[in-house]
């Protein structure tokens, strides 16, 4: 594996190894020193087109627990303010000799291109409305570790799906772990053709709620009412957010989960968000041990130097 | 021969391990292992403070016999734990970090008394490893190495305080440390 | 004879009228000087197992100055238009400045005076583009423009497009005669705002934001109306759905005086191309499904698209080094469009030479000059082409400043060997004459 851009890239087998090496990185995390020198030496650059703080620090603690050196390329004071082609941009990052680039983009296939014109591993931290296979990751690695195999389970992924990298990166990573995914939402906040995709859909909520394993909730962009793609927050919360009502309506063992940063009162109740088994938190705590595995895989970890002799020790 | 090497040591990085001479008997072991445990109570005057860690993944049982036989000898339980160094490595890239390998240290090491336990004592570079990576979880009194097999050709200041046996090899030779005894022989 | 003339020999005549062997002789006049068998002139070009017909008209070019220069020139466009069999093209207004006033027009002719095809300025309908108010047409008329068009971009006011048709149509006095046709570019922006691709199955998985066929299908419905309203003809440009082709078939068989083209790419790619977010193949009108693919192909078939068109629109590397949302849209497309025509269309090559010559020359209004016929005393604007060889496309090897063809690597049938305008062999064997 040299770069990690979508999830559509990761086999089953793939994403059992990353997760099963989050649980090696997730002991790290424990200790007294929370630091191993597995990536010393290795220069990482954070390339972050589009504010992110959250998936940045997480990132960032993740490299850093790893002894990576990290260095930022700070978007709104650089250059790509006075007009220079992304190629330029990433290309001189590349000529510092970064051994890996996470790139954070609002276009879509960003990464993909960037791939393309360097040779250090690219990880997409985010393009668009394409892709946060990170996210996903560690949301699988989240849930695996409650339920068990996702096989035959039933999440539902609700609200703000049109706009959202985290449902396509979701639904794919999901369905690869043989979940049964069902999109929620108003064909406002639908992609317009969902042809090959591996998701059912409803327009119903409460359709969906006794039968369900996880229910994922998507952040609701705010700015997006400007558009009005719903009437009001007010009446979207009513139809599509997890009300208490709803909650209550949920197995007893049955997972809430939010990639954050949540809007409380429009795709989720405040009080519901504190709930045991709501995981929100434990997403970000897992996030920094599965983006160490990611980091590791792609720069550290030699799995394809397997065929070294030298390695006989 | 830890499962990490074996791994290594399968097509195509190498070839197949052929046992060549079985240099300790099942019977062997079990003495050195008793003894060892002899050697490390009287060297720390006791149990007391002793927390046993073995190497992931040759070190791990022989750690769990050491308890048990210091347990039958001092009638104390010793907190038993297994480490996996590989990421603390300097050859880190060449050697996969293996999931089922887990690390788990029993309780907060600073101040204890730390036995280290592998089956093989090569270049030192594990044992090396190992010392970094027990720092992390808190500073010892102490650390003291315990192998069942030194084969020579170290190429780090380190040496052990208990030894099972010393065997003299050749680089191109593998040991194996199992069950049934310890086996010197070859990859073809 | 103080006239110097080539004769084109062994070639298989195609024109308006029909087929037939026969050899040409141009003079440098400009005037075909004879058509028979067995002739000859001061210079010879052989045309053995190739066709003879009036040289290209491309009522879509994008050539970049004043403005882009790095991009594109007037003569280096025209070089390029040269060598894809092209006589004639007709240069959009979208420069920068925009083509909207009688001083840039008249900047535009000027560079073109000398240049080895025959470029003409199409003007902006709206100052500046902007779809707020008229440009001088009667003045730009006087000067020459017979093609009105906001290209890039559609006149998004009903009022004001009911306005410029019957404006327009009122200026046939000022040009000889010559229709004026107002060349739309179909698009809604309510529908196409903030979008870089086809709105379907492609975009929806790449997560890159897509405009539905009814941007386009809506504004070709409300211009069918207008042209219905006005009785001015609507030329429509890039048609590129299935829809549009079926709404121009119908209005076509009302009776109504539209006309329209299809580009190049949009009879041959997909939105399925954009899979790997290439900037080459963003392009607008975007690229469409299979069976708008499908539909385009029929329209040309049948005659319901009257044109092929390149929209070629040149865009330097580093300007097409972005992501898929920030590159700029547009590809090359005069060096590459009878191969490619050639190639994809299922058509008999008097119907596609049809669609490439003498019809975009008479919506052009220039079909006195250009499109044949080819006879004695006609214009001697042609093209000698190969329907057989074949060749690899590549980018770097064109006379155009940019080299964002989406045909990159792509193997094609059919090429231009020698063009001629105003009796000068311009173009010999693949080679451009100066």
């Amino acid at each position: 594996m040299r770069h990690l851009l979508s999830m559509a890239d990761l086999d089953r087998d793939d994403i059992e190894q990353i997760l099963n090496l989050a649980d090696s990185f997730a002991e790290v995390g424990k200790r007294q020193i929370p630091k191993v020198p597995a990536l010393r030496g290795k220069t990482i650059a954070w390339l972050f087109y589009e504010d992110s703080t959250r998936t940045r620090l997480s990132f960032e603690t993740a490299a850093k627990r790893l002894s990576a050196d990290t260095m930022n390329f700070s978007v709104g004071s650089s250059s790509v303010n006075k007009g220079e082609s992304l190629r330029d941009t990433v290309e001189t990052i590349a000529a510092m000799g970064v051994d890996g680039v996470v790139v954070r983009h609002r276009g879509a296939g960003a990464p993909h291109r960037i791939a393309e014109w360097i040779d250090a591993s690219v990880v997409n931290a985010g393009d668009g409305w394409h892709q946060h296979p990170t996210q996903s990751l560690l949301d699988l690695y989240t849930a695996t570790r409650h339920l068990g195999s996702l096989d035959g389970r039933r999440i539902a992924i609700v609200g703000d799906i049109k706009y959202s990298r985290v449902a396509r990166s979701n639904a794919i990573g999901f369905a690869t772990l043989g979940a049964e995914v069902t999109f929620v939402a108003p064909q406002t906040l639908l992609p317009p053709s969902l042809e090959g995709w591996p998701v059912k859909v409803t327009h119903d909520l409460d359709e969906v709620m006794e039968d369900i394993d996880i229910c994922y909730l998507l952040r609701m962009q705010l700015e997006r009412q400007e558009q009005a793609v719903v009437p009001t927050l007010r009446e979207f919360h009513e139809e599509y957010g997890l009300t208490t009502e709803r909650a209550d309506r949920l197995r007893e063992e049955s997972l809430i989960m939010h990639p954050g940063p949540m809007n409380r009162g429009v795709e989720i109740a405040g009080e519901v968000a504190d709930r045991p088994n709501a995981v929100i938190t434990e997403q970000v705590i897992n996030g920094i041990a599965v983006r160490m595995a990611v980091l590791y895989l792609l720069l550290g970890s030699g799995l394809n130097l397997v065929d070294n002799q030298e390695a006989v020790a | 021969m830890a499962e990490r090497e074996r791994r290594l040591a399968a097509p195509p990085a190498g070839g197949e391990f052929q046992a060549r001479t079985r240099v300790m008997t099942s019977e062997d072991v079990t003495r050195a292992v008793r003894r060892m445990a002899h050697e490390i109570l009287e060297r720390n005057s006791g149990a007391a403070d002793l927390m046993i860690i073995g190497l992931q993944t040759g070190g791990v049982a022989l750690a769990h016999y050491l308890a048990d036989d210091i347990k039958e000898i001092e009638g104390s339980e010793i907190p038993v734990g297994s480490l996996d160094a590989t990421m603390h490595r300097d050859d880190f890239g060449l050697r996969p970090v293996m999931p089922e390998a887990v690390t788990e240290i029993p309780g907060d090491p600073t101040g204890r008394v730390i036995i280290l336990v592998d089956d093989v004592l090569y270049t030192g570079r594990t044992v090396r490893a190992a010392l970094d990576a027990v720092h992390s979880y808190g500073r010892p009194a102490a650390i003291q190495l315990a192998v069942m097999v030194d084969r020579g050709h170290r190429e780090l200041p380190i040496r052990p305080d208990f030894v099972g046996k010393n065997l003299p090899t050749r680089r191109d030779e593998l040991v194996d440390v199992h069950d049934d005894g310890v086996d010197l022989g070859d990859v073809t | 004879m103080s006239d110097k003339t080539t004769a084109i020999k062994g070639g298989t005549v195609i024109d308006q009228s029909g087929s037939r062997r026969a050899d040409v002789v141009v003079s440098d006049d400009g005037t075909i000087v004879a058509v028979g068998e067995g002739l000859d002139g001061d210079v010879t070009l052989d045309a053995t197992d190739c066709v003879v017909s009036p040289g290209f008209v491309d009522l879509h070019v994008h050539l970049r100055q004043p403005g882009k220069e790095e991009a594109e020139t007037i003569e280096s466009g025209a070089r390029g238009a040269a060598l894809g069999g092209f006589t004639s093209i007709i240069a959009m207004p979208n420069t920068t400045p925009a083509m909207d006033c009688a001083s840039v027009v008249r900047e535009v002719i000027d560079l073109a005076a000398d240049t080895i095809c025959d470029v003409r300025p199409s003007a902006a309908i709206t100052i500046g583009r902007d779809g707020d108010a008229l440009t001088p047409m009667a003045e730009l008329v006087k000067l020459g423009v017979r093609v009105f068009t906001d290209d890039g971009t559609g006149v998004q006011d009903d009022r004001l497009m009911r306005t410029a048709l019957e404006y327009a149509g009122s200026l046939a006095h000022l040009s000889g005669g010559q229709p004026i046709v107002l060349a739309q570019h179909c698009e809604v922006n309510a529908l196409s705002d903030g979008t870089f691709m086809h709105e379907g199955e492609w975009s929806s998985r790449l997560g890159i934001p897509g405009q539905p066929a009814e941007a386009e299908e809506l504004m070709v419905m409300r211009d069918i109306a207008l042209a219905r309203l006005t009785g001015t003809r609507v030329h429509f440009q890039h048609m590129s759905t299935a829809g549009s082709v079926a709404m121009i078939r119908a209005a076509k068989e009302a009776g109504l005086p539209v006309t329209a083209e299809a580009a190049t790419h949009h009879f041959c790619l997909t939105d399925a191309c954009c899979a790997d977010y290439d900037p080459v193949y963003k392009v607008h009108p975007p690229l469409r499904t299979d069976a708008d693919v499908a539909a385009v192909k029929e329209g040309l078939q049948d005659g319901t698209i009257d044109a092929i068109a390149t929209d070629h629109a040149p865009h330097t590397p580093q300007d097409k080094e972005r992501t898929f949302a920030d590159a700029p849209p547009g590809m090359l497309g005069l060096e590459t469009a009878f191969a490619i025509a050639n190639t994809h269309l299922e058509m008999p090559i008097e119907n596609l030479l049809a669609a490439m010559s003498w019809r975009p020359a008479a919506i052009a209004g220039i079909q006195d000059e250009h499109g044949g016929p080819i006879a004695d005393g006609g214009r001697a604007n042609l093209v000698v082409l190969d329907p057989n060889t074949t060749w690899t496309v590549a980018g770097d090897a064109m006379a155009s400043r940019s080299n964002n063809t989406p045909y990159e690597g792509m193997a094609v049938r059919g090429r231009t060997r020698h063009t001629i305008l105003q009796g000068e062999a311009v173009v010999i064997d693949g080679e451009a004459q100066r």
